[in-house]
């Protein structure tokens, strides 16, 4: 439905290309901790999701915070709260404002990186200038997976 | 109380093996090295975000302590020899080795090596041993420098950072422009760099204590450099340390005694002011 809406804001051929209707790093809108629309449009897939929380050179979530259910990954930090139960907390919308700029949401002192933003730290190194952590499809993804922690176990 | 948190964390931690850290705080215990009790705690100077500052040794695991308190199985002390060996070693045109002018280092380099970083007049900026190193090659012994991190340079800065073994790390910031260099390490170390955003502070500060996936983080001190790292099997320099600190923010590295690094090693070092010198010191 959601799609469907986008697809008819913008010409028909561009509705085939995912790209197309992919929210931009500096055009994500975080109102009152929220952002509502999905990045890509669409729902992510909760699976790929947990992947990127594991992944070092992606999300490596785990560095900072234990998510029991991936018990199986090894070393999970502890600088950050436990994710269990993460989405008894916070909407989907907050998850994803948290994922996108967690500085916007917490506050500028926090230490956990913003995965879709360009407003990094300084000397990003070279080959990264330009470039957000995490794509828009990780993002949804991870948002997708972290709604999956409910009940804390 | 704490007792039980941590109780219940390892309960948890083995009934769902996960491979979270039983005990998260600095160990409380001694650290003695051939025979000389080293100062791993002390009282932070004025001005200081901690109470307290804390030797890096404290928050290792205990085969990690253990090879440091234990100078017969600490492989640093290779790099002592070897330093040792460079020192009587005649290089350069002008025939002379390190001894030739300061004789025995365990006399004339005792305690030389906690007072660094230090103020150089001629060269109007701070300098560490590894440039003093260099700075006596090439002015005193006809000699090339070495590059930055060549073994030559790593041992010899051991051996002679060895020699202030147990004294505590005390630089003196009223001579020529310290201060200045002081304040803009202070800016360096609060700056946060890279795409993950971070400065020192977000780990050695902020998150002191506890752990980043499998890393105990400690306060970031110097007092132990050059040290021996498992991980590597071999020695590290405090710029190769502080590079790769500033790489895994996923920024682009300063040189080595750069400006800023050289900044950075100046404040840093006075975070440390009252640790005893470890070098070589052991982590993981
Ligand atoms: C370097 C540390 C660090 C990393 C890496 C990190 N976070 Fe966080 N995160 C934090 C901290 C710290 C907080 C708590 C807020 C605060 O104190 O600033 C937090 C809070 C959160 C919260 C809210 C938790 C709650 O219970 O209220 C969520 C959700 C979250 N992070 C998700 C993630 C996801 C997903 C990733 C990876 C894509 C991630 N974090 C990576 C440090 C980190
Ligand atoms: C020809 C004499 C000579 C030779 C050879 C020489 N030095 Fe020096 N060195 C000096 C003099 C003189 C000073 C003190 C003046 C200064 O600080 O520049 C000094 C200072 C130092 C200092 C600083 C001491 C302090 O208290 O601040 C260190 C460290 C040092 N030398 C190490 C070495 C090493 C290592 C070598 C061999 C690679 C070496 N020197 C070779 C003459 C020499
Ligand atoms: C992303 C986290 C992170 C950041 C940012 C970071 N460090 Fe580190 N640092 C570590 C880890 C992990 C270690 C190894 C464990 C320990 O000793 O804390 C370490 C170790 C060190 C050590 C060696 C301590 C010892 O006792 O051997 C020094 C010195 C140090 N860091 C300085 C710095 C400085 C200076 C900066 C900023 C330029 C910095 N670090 C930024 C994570 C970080």
């Amino acid at each position: 439905m959601k799609r469907f809406l986008t697809c008819v804001a913008v010409p028909a051929f561009l509705c085939s290309q995912a790209a197309a209707v992919e929210i931009a790093p500096d055009a994500v809108k975080i109102d009152e901790m929220k952002v509502s629309q999905s990045l890509t449009g669409a729902t992510g897939n909760a699976e790929e999701g947990a992947k990127v929380l594991a992944n070092r050179g992606l999300g490596n979530c785990l560095a900072c915070h234990v998510v029991t259910p991936l018990a199986k990954e090894q070393f999970h930090g502890n600088v950050a709260p436990a994710l269990d139960g993460v989405a008894d907390r916070w909407s989907e919308a907050e998850l994803r404002a948290i994922v996108v700029d967690a500085k916007r949401v917490f506050s500028e002192e926090t230490v956990m990186p913003a995965f879709y933003s360009l407003e990094v730290g300084i000397n990003v190194r070279k080959d990264l200038a330009g470039k957000t952590i995490l794509t828009a499809q990780q993002v949804e993804d991870v948002v997708a997976y972290l709604t999956t922690l409910k009940g804390s176990k | 109380m704490k007792r039980l948190s941590v109780l219940l964390l390892v309960s948890v931690a083995s009934i769902s093996g996960l491979a979270v850290m039983a005990y998260a705080d600095p160990v409380d215990d001694t650290l003695t090295i051939d025979d000389r009790e080293m100062i791993i705690r002390a009282k932070a100077p004025e001005g200081h975000p901690f109470d307290e500052v804390l030797s890096g040794w404290l928050f290792r695991e205990s085969e990690t302590r253990a090879t440091e308190a234990d100078s017969f199985a600490n492989p640093g002390m290779l790099a002592v020899e070897r330093g040792e060996e460079l020192w009587n070693t005649v290089d350069g045109s002008m025939g002379k080795s390190c001894s030739s002018c300061h004789n025995d280092a365990s006399a004339t380099m005792k305690d030389v090596g906690a007072h660094f970083p230090k103020w150089d007049a001629k060269a109007r900026k701070p300098v560490n041993i590894e440039m003093k190193i260099n700075d006596c090659r090439t002015e005193r012994m006809g000699a090339e420098p070495y590059k930055f991190d060549a073994e030559e340079q790593v041992a010899l800065t051991t051996y002679i950072k060895h020699q202030s073994l147990g004294t505590p790390v005390q630089i003196d910031l009223s001579q020529g422009e310290m201060q200045s260099w002081w304040d803009k390490g202070k800016e360096l170390y609060y700056t946060r760099t890279g795409q993950l955003d971070f400065s020192c502070a977000s780990c050695h500060e902020k998150s002191m204590g506890k752990f980043i996936r499998a890393d105990h983080l400690s306060q970031g001190q110097v007092n132990g450099f050059p040290t021996y790292r498992f991980n590597t099997a071999g020695m590290v320099s405090l710029h190769n340390r502080f590079r790769g600190c500033i790489r895994d923010t996923r920024a682009e590295m300063p040189k080595a005694f750069s400006d800023e690094l050289m900044a950075l090693e100046v404040y840093v070092t006075w975070r440390g002011t009252g640790l005893s010198v470890e070098t070589p010191a052991v982590r993981q």
